[in-house]
């Protein structure tokens, strides 16, 4: 089983995103791998182990990412392919994947739900569209037998257990897996994994962000007593208004 | 040339969030001069109400729905509309939908939008990103474009007006995917529509205290929420996981009991209207983040909070 694991590396969830005339300044920001990422990828590798299969991390991204994806390599991955190209919008990451997949026959393309630095949630199903293949976003639960696959996909107010031929695109979340961290001989093992660096295909560019701004504060908490909760509920219906 | 609404169907009626889709959409339309054209999947009781949001008229056809589905649908209905934009509501359905209609019927795709978009250069779309850390506006380019918009995106005003409902033939694929089984709690206020939200972090001690949060979200009518920490050792469902890889949640009112307020919580509700914090630390990093604050035990002051509530309704 051959799996394409698509990664985003993206500002740590932690730190805050500071800005600098007018623009977020991520010069000084520690760089991960996207959450729901991550937990495709610990599955991709779980997966791969089950079926006797390989992992390929795929990322379109400048050399800056190269550490995501080597983690990405030291957490399991066996290969992986670079695009070399700045992202600029979904769609031009969601062809830069199509033509890789379309070079090689992968059995299961998987990737985050969503990645946390445009929180698009647009890339698998472009991909999927693009390639003509069943999408399944969100996926909490994901197995393999032979050509078929079972999973849970997240829908309003619960779940639905689905059930898809392989190949197919799915845009994980938990409980998928859980996160892994690489050990000592992944780090190492991951200096010597391929990681081929191709040229993107030329592509229209469809949206490009023009301003940024940073949400307004909120003003300061006004705090009541435990004992008198009847002033908090007067607040929220005559000062709010929410009651 | 027109905006073209797509309208989710949930139980044999309209989804108010896909009401809202229609003002936002007959908003828009107002500003282009255009029509508004509602589409829905499959009939439903209510489909001439669109005109009460400013739809002029209403297609109706007849598919199983998908994702998949609805992007073909769309796409079929957009080239007879000679549609400029397409609208759906946020939902997990649309979510998808959306950037496949993006490839399916060469449109740009902006996702998660919260304000009608400006006209003045460009077509120009303001979302949040980073989690909520940062707003962007977006420059849609070329002549179609496909947006999802996020509750209260726009302002519901409602005439008397109604629809002309007309059957649409439309000729879709079927999905490759077959569902298995549903497992769907029913008669509750879903998360990601809810107008209020009370929810429990860890603090709550354990899912034998929850009824304390249900009690006070049913007294109310609001939807119930947790921490992922919550949901991860199973006292709730994940489906109630509320944050940066949980739902991200806008309602007018957000009531956090027992949650520490970590960054990656606030991700999924900085946009709500307005904020209470019930936690026992005074220290607790939520406060900052919050309209009004109790500092104390949840055990003591919900059901006191609940009955002060019951009260005045
Ligand atoms: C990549 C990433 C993504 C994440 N995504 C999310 C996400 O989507 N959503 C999310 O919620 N978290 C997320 N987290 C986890 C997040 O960092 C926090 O760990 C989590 O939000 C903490 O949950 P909590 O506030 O319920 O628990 P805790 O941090 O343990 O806080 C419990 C709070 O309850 C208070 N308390 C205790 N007893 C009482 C009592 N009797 N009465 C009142 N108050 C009491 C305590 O003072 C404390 O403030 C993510 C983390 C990472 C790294
Ligand atoms: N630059 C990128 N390179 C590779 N995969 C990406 C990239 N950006 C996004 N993805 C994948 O697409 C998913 C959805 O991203 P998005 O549509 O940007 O929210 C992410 O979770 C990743 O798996």
């Amino acid at each position: 089983m051959k799996i394409l694991m698509c990664i985003s590396h993206v500002p740590d969830t932690n730190t805050k995103i500071p800005f600098k005339d007018g623009k977020p300044d991520l010069a000084g920001v520690n760089f991960v791998i996207g959450p729901y990422d991550d937990f495709a990828l610990a599955r991709a590798v779980e997966l791969a182990a089950q079926h006797n299969g390989t992992v390929t991390v795929l990322n379109v991204g400048t050399a800056a990412t190269e550490p995501s994806i080597r983690k990405a390599l030291a957490i399991g991955a066996n290969d992986a392919i670079r695009v070399d190209a700045d992202p600029q919008d979904a769609f031009f990451v969601a062809t830069q994947i199509a033509a890789i997949a379309k070079q090689n026959n992968y059995d299961l393309i998987l990737m985050g739900r969503e990645s946390s630095d445009y929180n698009g949630g647009q890339v698998h199903g472009m991909v999927a569209a693009m390639l003509g293949l069943p999408c399944v976003v969100p996926c909490m639960k994901l197995d393999v037998a032979g050509s078929v696959a079972t999973a849970y996909r997240e829908i309003e107010g619960g779940k639905e257990i689905i059930e898809v031929a392989l190949p197919f695109v799915a845009g994980c979340q938990e409980p998928i897996a859980e996160w892994k961290i690489p050990n000592m001989k992944g780090i190492m093992d991951a200096r010597k994994k391929p990681l081929l660096v191709v040229p993107p295909v030329a592509t229209d560019l469809k949206a490009q962000t023009v301003h940024y701004e940073q949400p307004a504060q909120r003003g300061n908490c006004k705090m009541i007593d435990a004992g008198n909760v009847k002033e908090l509920v007067s607040l929220l219906k005559n000062e709010a208004k929410v009651l | 040339m027109a905006v073209l609404v797509f309208l989710e169907i949930e139980d044999g009626a309209v989804k108010r969030s896909s009401w809202e889709a229609v003002a936002y959409g007959s908003a828009l339309a107002k500003q282009m001069g255009k029509e508004t054209i509602a589409l829905a999947p499959s009939a439903a009781s209510d489909l001439a109400h669109a005109g009460n949001y400013g739809a002029s008229k209403v297609w109706q056809a007849e598919i199983s729905v998908s994702a998949e589905s609805i992007a073909d649908l769309v796409a079929q209905a957009a080239d007879k509309a000679s549609a400029d934009v397409i609208v759906l509501a946020k939902s997990l359905m649309a979510d998808l939908a959306a950037p496949m209609i993006g490839i399916k019927a060469n449109a740009s795709v902006g996702t998660n939008v919260v304000a009608l978009p400006d006209l003045s250069n460009g077509f120009v779309i303001r979302k949040s990103v980073f989690s909520g850390k940062a707003l962007a506006d977006m420059k849609l380019e070329g002549a179609r474009k496909v947006l999802t918009i996020k509750k209260n995106a726009v302002g519901l005003t409602k005439t008397d007006a109604q629809a002309n409902v007309e059957t649409f033939g439309a000729s879709v694929g079927s999905s490759k995917i077959t569902v298995k089984e549903k497992q769907k709690q029913t008669g509750e206020i879903l998360l990601p529509d809810a107008d209020l939200v009370v929810s429990g972090g860890r603090g709550m001690k354990g899912p034998e205290n929850w009824h304390l949060i249900e009690d006070l979200a049913k007294t109310i009518g609001a939807a119930t929420g947790c921490s992922k920490p919550v949901s991860d050792i199973d006292w709730r469902p994940h489906h109630e996981h509320v944050g940066q890889t949980g739902i991200k949640v806008s309602p007018n009112l957000y009531i956090a009991v027992g949650i520490s307020g970590a960054i990656q919580h606030l991700a999924g509700v900085s946009s709500s209207k307005v904020i209470v914090v019930i936690n026992k630390d005074p220290e607790a990093p939520f406060f900052k983040s919050a309209d009004y604050g109790i500092v104390g035990d949840a055990m003591e002051v919900l059901p006191k909070l609940t009955a002060a509530i019951k009260e005045i309704l």
